[in-house]
């Protein structure tokens, strides 16, 4: 199938090696662990295969089908036709990490303009290749920030109402990492806490604070004050954000972000059921050298002409070994390419335009369901593109309704705090009609009748 | 060949792509949210097409031609893949829908955690590892979780062999634990006699990567085991090279503790330019319950009526989570399609012609080029790219003349136990006219570096950019494009 051998030319390449059979060429292999008989059912064709897959596929009811009112850190957008077609191309989606930039400047220049996209939508000054996903690169910055200071601050605060999954990978990564220390105020996620209360955590060994923004349930919190504190201390604050927010929403460099990172499957990336994503980082020219992963640099050939190579390497694994701040070996490369291409298609005005139509969607939805009489939207701040409901009964049950009248309901925020019981997060996109959203607040009230 | 970037190409008042107008009402966003001004190009559909289909033909790729980079098995990725995880059933599943309406996503994962435990000959798997390297992350972090859950803290010590990949080293750092090197021995294998001596009780464990990067199965690999186990260690199986031992040798039977998948390696997962990869993690059973969260199972049994619930679990003493979600799901459907069209009897002629293909082009090279380990190899081998009668001639530069004979050039400077190193690895996915024709081009570049050294020294003289200056690079650190507003 893949192999594409006749049996006349194995037999010339064996003579020319000098043995008789393939086997022969097992012999260091202990004989009691050799061939082993696998327990694995019988190769298809690729006729079968498909169909095999299109059944698994089918057997799946998602956003494809249903509309989905389900966001979290994962959102349904609009992908144009283009950006598909491209990184479908083989000379993108089969060539290996550019480590011969000779034969790579496709890969490297694209790089190189998703590393300017990503800085100029986050407001920073540089920004590296990309990470595996947002909540990694949430990990990645932690590390950063703790080398920056040396390991002379060991404490990172991170607010209660960053996304729990990245908490949770931050934890993975950074608990128990030397003396590192992650301090939050409350240990679930929830809606109690405030800016000053994270203000309040700040001290001479805080390295980093970290905030979300919009934060997981939507809101737009005001930072100003927690920035110039956290600066006025001498430490850095760094922003997890939304790349479809900041189509229209001030920038975390204009608020003083030190870093700024970020889940990037919003910028033309597939929900497939959670990954391939993409993580980014962003943060200032400064810090550019404790950034872990790749970072793309332009150069000149010996002609002098414009060329890119992957730069300052000699920060990374493969060179430093154990004395690299990480271990990371790749990036998200196609999902960049991915990103990179969509940024480009919508350009100023279509980043603008999606970003307005999901706030302006929301904010209709939103309407709409706080007028349910038992709904009540949680608004006490301005808020993008996805908001906390409180319904009068389990979220569960409302979205088993849901689902028989073809909706994908919002996450039940009981699964990640039981104090948030009845509580739905609800996020809506610019995919979403305004029937859609209407005939989605008639379900609700209906679903919590029954 | 240069290509203009996007804000050169950019035209004020383009766009590539509309949206509907609003159909509700107008909400404001308060004005002191708003952000100042979005510095982004603005181009038509057509413009952006051609920006990358320009990009993507100054790109080498499998499609294009012969890849042969030691330890990344380059081999060909079906297209079919490509189709079956675009099917609109799994490319708009949301990772956080209600478990009945996602059984067909649970199922495909639920089948390649089986196939991939039947293949390496594990107990227990965890899909979630992005990568390689994260792999090896959770890897390690597993071994670390079990010994202190026996309230043995004294084991901080990680034994990686000197003709390790650079992950290995960087994971332990991660992790926190100390890292010792270990010689290899004459014939490429871990050195015994060192190992002896080294393993102690306060070793954590050993990562071995197996066949080693000098493409050879340790001829020892069973006592080598039985040392750093004897001693109280685990063992950590680096996956990379994996593409030599599917249906040859099963790492969970030669006695391996942990051990990291490439599916973008051995599964025929795309490359992409540097990444996605997928790095699913599995281990023996006594090292079950520390594995990532959350992991496939059935949550409720089947009945005669009703097929099983598939759902998640969490492993009791987890490590916790590694990344969001589940793990890169476009890249597990991928390989559950390759691993499906192969079968028990397709996997093992895959590493059987990868091990053919690697010991034909060795038989062609030998004589001409240094062979630092006179053995048959496995799936890849190496060489040294030096000639003592031509000293300023290096592996670089046959790397980079490879190139104008239309091949990328094979992993050079590593490992690094070989001196100027060229690391070979043709995978089974070629066909023998490649591979002679791979083998002429070495052969006539050795004769080159004789007969005309500059010609190497000045390559390559074919490519859309000749060798480009990274320490200028380095130095001025032009990370963004240039922006015609700033000026």
């Amino acid at each position: 199938m893949f192999i594409p051998h006749t049996d006349a030319e194995r037999e010339a390449m064996l003579a020319s090696i000098g043995v008789k059979d393939i086997k022969d060429l097992f012999t260091d292999v202990p004989v009691k662990h050799r061939f082993p008989k696998l327990g694995l059912p019988k190769g298809i064709t690729e006729m079968e295969a498909l169909a095999e897959l299109r059944e698994f596929s089918t057997a799946n009811e998602t956003a494809a089908d249903l509309v989905s009112f389900l966001g979290a850190g994962a959102y349904q957008h609009y992908i144009p036709a283009a950006v598909d077609a491209l990184i479908n191309r083989g000379e993108f989606f089969s060539a290996y990490t550019p480590y011969q930039p000779e034969i790579s400047q496709g890969t490297l220049q694209a790089i190189f303009e998703f590393q300017t996209l990503i800085a100029n939508l986050t407001g920073m000054e540089v920004s590296n290749a990309s990470h595996y996903d947002g909540a990694t690169a949430a990990a990645e910055a932690g590390l950063m920030a703790y080398h920056h200071f040396r390991g002379k601050r060991p404490k990172i605060i991170i607010s209660s109402s960053v996304n729990p999954e990245y908490r949770e990978v931050m934890c993975s990564y950074l608990c128990g990492y030397e003396n590192m220390k992650l301090v939050s105020v409350e240990d679930k996620a929830d809606l109690k806490e405030s800016p000053d209360q994270l203000s309040d955590r700040l001290d001479d060994q805080t390295a980093l604070v970290m905030v979300q923004y919009p934060d997981f349930f939507g809101r737009i919190n005001d930072f100003h004050k927690l920035v110039r504190k956290s600066h006025e201390i001498g430490a850095l604050i760094a922003f997890i954000v939304n790349p479809t927010a900041l189509g229209i929403l001030k920038t975390p460099g204009e608020l003083g972000a030190d870093i700024v990172v970020g889940e990037g499957q919003p910028l033309g990336i597939p929900l497939s059921f959670g990954g391939p994503y993409l993580g980014f980082l962003a943060t200032k020219k400064d810090f550019v050298r404790k950034i872990s992963g790749r970072l793309v640099g332009e150069t000149v050939d010996g002609e002098g002409r414009r060329g890119y190579v992957l730069t300052l390497t000699a920060r990374e694994q493969h060179i430093r070994r154990e004395k690299a701040t990480s271990n990371i070996c790749s990036n998200q490369g196609l999902m960049a390419l991915a990103a990179t291409i969509y940024m480009s298609l919508l350009g100023k005005q279509g980043m603008q335009q999606v970003a307005d139509l999901c706030y302006q969607k929301a904010h209709y939805a939103a309407e709409l369901i706080n007028r349910l009489p038992g709904f009540e939207v949680l608004t006490d701040k301005p808020f993008f593109h996805e908001f906390v409901v409180k319904c009068p009964v389990d979220v569960d049950h409302i979205n088993q309704h849901l689902l028989e009248d073809g909706f994908l309901g919002g996450l039940n925020l009981a699964k990640i705090n039981p104090d948030l019981a009845n509580h739905m997060l609800v996020a809506v996109t610019e995919v979403i009609s305004k029937e859609d959203i209407e005939a989605f607040a008639e379900a609700l009230k209906e679903a919590s009748h029954d | 060949m240069t290509e203009p970037t996007l804000y050169e190409l950019s035209s004020p008042g383009r766009s590539g792509v509309r949206f509907p107008k609003s159909d509700v009402p107008k909400y404001e966003l308060p004005a002191d949210l708003v952000r100042a001004d979005l510095p982004f190009p603005e181009l038509a559909e057509i413009d952006v097409v051609r920006h990358f289909t320009h990009l993507s033909a100054m790109n080498y790729s499998i499609d294009k031609g012969f890849y042969p980079l030691g330890s990344c098995t380059m081999k060909y990725n079906p297209k079919i893949n490509e189709v079956t995880a675009r099917l609109p059933g799994f490319a708009f599943t949301h990772p956080l829908q209600p478990l009945e309406t996602i059984q067909g996503n649970l199922f495909l994962m639920y089948q390649l955690q089986e196939y991939l435990k039947e293949i390496s000959g594990f107990a227990a798997i965890s899909l979630q590892p992005a990568a390689g390297a994260q792999g090896e992350f959770t890897g390690v972090k597993i071994i670390n979780a079990y010994h202190k859950s026996r309230g043995d803290l004294k084991r901080t010590r990680v034994l990686i062999p000197d003709s390790a990949h650079g992950t290995n080293p960087a994971t332990c750092s991660m992790v926190g634990l100390e890292v010792v090197h270990l010689p290899s021995d004459a014939r490429g294998n871990v050195d015994l006699v060192a190992l002896h001596e080294i393993c102690d009780d306060t070793v954590a464990g050993l990562m071995l990567t197996n066949p080693n990067t000098l493409g050879l199965f340790d001829e020892n690999v069973s006592e080598v085991i039985e040392i750093v186990h004897a001693a109280g260690g685990l063992v950590y199986g680096d996956g990379a090279n994996l593409n030599a031992l599917l249906g040859i040798a099963r790492p969970g039977d030669l006695g391996f503790d942990v051990m990291h998948f490439n599916l973008h390696k051995t599964f025929s997962t795309p490359h992409g330019g540097g990444g996605p990869g997928s790095g699913p993690v599995a281990v023996t059973s006594q090292l079950a319950d520390f594995l990532p969260s959350p992991v496939v199972g059935i949550v409720e049994p089947g009945t005669e009526d009703l097929p099983p619930l598939y759902g998640f679990t969490t492993p009791t003493m987890s490590i916790g989570r590694v990344k969001t979600f589940y793990g890169q799901f476009g890249m597990l459907v991928r390989a559950y399609t390759y691993i499906r069209m192969n079968g028990s009897d397709g996997l093992r002629r895959i590493s059987e012609f990868a091990v053919l293909n690697a010991n034909y082009l060795l038989s062609k090279v030998r004589g001409k080029y240094t062979l630092p380990y006179n053995r048959t190899c496995m799936h890849e081998f190496v060489v040294e790219g030096v000639w003592p009668e031509v000293p300023d001639i290096h592996a670089l530069d046959i790397a980079k003349r490879l190139m104008d004979y239309d091949f990328h050039p094979p992993t050079n400077y590593f490992p690094l136990i070989v001196h100027e190193a060229l690391m070979i690895e043709p995978t089974e996915t070629e066909n023998k006219q490649t591979l002679d024709a791979f083998a002429d081009a070495l052969l006539k570049i050795a004769e080159e570096a004789h007969t005309d050294p500059e010609l190497l020294k000045n390559a390559p003289h074919n490519t859309p950019v000749s060798r480009l200056d990274e320490v200028k690079a380095a130095k001025e650190l032009v990370l963004c494009c240039w922006l015609p507003e700033n000026e």
